[in-house]
């Protein structure tokens, strides 16, 4: 929902990025205040996942150029765990799977990490498994998730589903969700814009990278960003979705 | 004064002789001749090439002559609720700190000096371990004051906890833990092999253990080093599995300046089924060491390993899994998998598998992986809120994890997960400390 008057959450301006000396962002600019949903659309190659990476501090990009505010601070300043404490998060395209420790147990680590830096009082595993089993339904998961190892053995739609119950239970204020809609099938698909939806106040805001139009249909976004050779090219509303689902990208990077 | 290493032989040769009778004097006596052949093992020996002994070979250990008096308090972490206990004091027996009470008929655990009469302690004693060839299960074979004996007729479910403590004393002291378990058959147990430390001594445990398992005999082993940071550890553990047997075990080293277990399995009679897991966790200067060597001396045997090392600072750790396939052992499933893991650049792990087969029709697979933190999984951690040191220590944690769970015993389980964070920070770590990396 757009409304002018609302706190900025992020500023980005020209913002310049390279990984292995190869720079793929060339200026990019994006406000997002609160309430806002923003859909980032390109195609493969036109630097939108690497926005989303450099934006939660992925190590292997290299910022050369540019500045991000977040929450009032310098974005790039800070390490990956102080944006996450800042209020930041990031639902990965590639969840990682990580054996040994179980979703429970990584879920209430991260959760007190961040009621400690909000100074709040931590919750003990009894309180916890209150508050994840409220989370759950949000993505409509099964308990016995929660006693797996983080993503082991999950399907490529559980593993989102899995994202987005962290970001139900880290209650962020920009989520970033990178290509959170592939590899989904429509059940999938509607359950994780049910979640994310569900989410959404008018004190946080949604950035969504995505190359298809199909997850817009379910999280409706307020402004919709081309990007393209780096940049974003192109910013419109709900609507340029459709017509770049109708006419391809072709006929943007040709204006570009 | 450092000693040289022809020095320290010769202190631990003047080791307190222990008075016995009969058969087990002999024993004594002849173990002592063969120390005195033996030597301590060269650095060009091949099982010990990888092995740095030199910083134990700079003291002069002293036997230890009087008896430590330790209360429960002193030993309360280390303590397993519901086991039958047996407590050594550097290497002495602590009847006040044991507890037997929930040994029920078809277990005994006892003191051994207590049992040097016994028929079944004369007729399995001594004869597994390799005291003519080793030089320091010699020593021990000499020098051991007391031990542990344990003998189950049936299936026990408690678990049943040797526990190894050594005191901090003036002197660097050398003690000698010693451990004997017949299982007949049909007989099921868990036992818990611990060897600890208090209070930041300097000291040598040289510790060994038989292990018979008669048919269709079930055994869990685990075996914990967890001692002092600055204290030597050498164990030396052989087992025989009989037919249709089940040997289970857990070896784990966490502690000492230096290092080393040699684990000997032999597959005596058909169908034996031997499970080897492993962990070494080491960092600063330590070095630890594990050494297996699994005998398939008989048809149908099963063996699946599992050994993994994690090594920080500038630590050594070294592996060496050497399987034996004998003439006639058809039918052989074998299966070892060593895994590592590098947390600093001056850390330092050697990973030597080495089969030798002597027959056809066996199924023999083995493979190593050496590797560091991986930097997605830490990105991941992170980008949750974790600080770098907290999603390091949980990765490494998860890694050791994999070894620990498996131990049947869950009050086990959680110390020794304490303990892991321990070693790995460096410092003592609450209950509620450790909180979500619990497992």
């Amino acid at each position: 929902m757009i409304n002018k008057g609302s706190k900025v959450l992020l500023e980005v301006k020209n913002l310049r990025a390279s990984v292995d000396g190869v720079e793929i962002l060339k200026g990019v600019d994006l406000t997002v205040r609160a309430g806002e949903v923003h859909a980032i659309m390109g195609i493969n190659g036109s630097g939108k996942s690497t926005f989303s990476k450099v934006l939660a501090g992925h190590p292997d990009y290299a910022v050369t150029g540019g500045t991000a505010t977040f929450a009032g601070k310098d974005l790039f300043a800070l390490e990956p765990e102080e944006r996450a404490k800042a209020g930041l998060f990031l639902a990965f395209q590639y969840p990682v799977e990580i054996p040994g420790v179980s979703n429970s147990a990584f879920l209430r680590l991260a959760y007190n990490t961040l009621q400690t830096e909000r100074g709040l009082e931590e919750l003990d595993p009894l309180e916890f498994e209150d508050l994840v089993q409220e989370k759950l339904k949000v993505v409509e998961m099964d308990p016995s998730f929660l006693s797996r190892s983080v993503n082991e053995g999950f399907s490529g739609g559980e593993k989102k589903r899995n994202e987005i119950l962290q970001m139900a239970v880290l209650e962020p204020t920009l989520a970033i969700l990178d290509e959170t809609d592939s590899g989904l099938d429509i059940d999938a698909l509607r359950i994780v814009a049910h979640g994310v939806n569900s989410l959404l106040t008018s004190e946080n805001g949604v950035v969504m990278v995505t190359h298809y139009q199909r997850l817009l249909n379910y999280i409706v976004p307020d402004y919709v960003h081309v990007m393209d050779g780096g940049r974003i090219v192109r910013t419109g509303g709900k609507d340029l979705a459709l017509e770049l689902e109708a006419r391809g990208y072709d006929w943007l990077r040709a204006a570009a | 004064m450092k000693l040289t290493k022809e020095q320290c032989f010769e202190q631990l040769l003047l080791g307190k002789a222990v008075k016995s009778n009969g058969w087990l004097e002999r024993i004594r006596l002849d173990a002592l001749k063969r120390a005195q052949a033996l030597n301590f093992p060269s650095d060009r020996h091949d099982d010990w090439r990888f092995t740095d002994l030199s910083p134990l070979f700079q003291h002069g250990f002293q036997p230890v002559d009087s008896l430590v008096r330790l209360t429960l308090t002193d030993i309360e972490q280390f303590l397993i609720h519901g086991a039958i206990r047996l407590v050594f004091v550097d290497g002495c027996y602590a009847d006040e700190l044991s507890d037997l009470s929930h040994a029920d008929s078809g277990v005994t655990v006892a003191s051994l000096a207590d049992r040097f009469g016994d028929s079944l302690v004369e007729s399995s004693f001594g004869r597994y371990a390799p005291y003519q060839q080793d030089a320091f299960v010699a020593l021990n074979t000499n020098f051991f004051e007391d031990g542990a004996w344990v003998h189950v007729a049936k299936e026990v479910t408690a678990p049943i906890h040797l526990l190894h403590v050594a005191t901090r004393r003036e002197a660097a002291s050398a003690i000698y833990p010693r451990c004997m378990v017949v299982m007949e058959s049909c007989s099921r147990a868990t036992v818990v092999e611990d060897h600890v430390g208090l209070d930041d001594g300097i000291y040598f445990s040289n510790a060994v253990t038989e292990v018979v398992l008669k048919e269709q005999a079930q055994l869990q082993h685990v075996r914990v080093q967890r001692e002092e940071k600055n204290a030597f550890h050498i164990g030396h553990c052989s087992v025989v599995a009989g037919k249709d047997t089940v040997y289970a075990a857990t070896s784990l080293a966490f502690g000492a300046r230096v290092s080393r277990h040699t684990l000997h399995v032999r597959q005596q009679a058909v169908g034996a089924e031997m499970r080897l897991d492993g962990l070494a966790l080491v960092a600063g200067r330590q070095v630890a060491d594990t050494h297996t060597l699994i005998d398939h001396a008989a048809p149908r045997g099963k063996s699946i390993q599992l050994h993994k090392c994690i090594a920080d600072g500038s630590a050594h750790a070294i592996f060496s899994g050497k399987i034996n396939v004998h003439i006639g052992a058809a039918g052989t499933d074998s299966i070892q998998s060593s895994r590592n893991l590098l947390l600093s650049d001056k850390a330092h792990i050697d990973t030597q598998p080495q089969l030798e087969i002597f027959n056809d029709d066996v199924s023999c697979k083995h493979g190593a992986t050496i590797g560091q933190i991986d930097a997605d999984a830490l990105f991941f951690l992170k980008s949750r809120g974790l600080t770098d040191e907290r999603a390091r220590n949980l990765l490494t944690h998860a890694f050791a994890a994999e070894i620990i769970v498996k131990i049947p015993v869950p009050s086990l389980v959680e110390s020794l997960s304490r303990t892991i964070l321990e070693r790995m920070t460096g410092e003592r770590v609450s209950g509620a400390r450790m909180g979500g990396v619990r497992v």
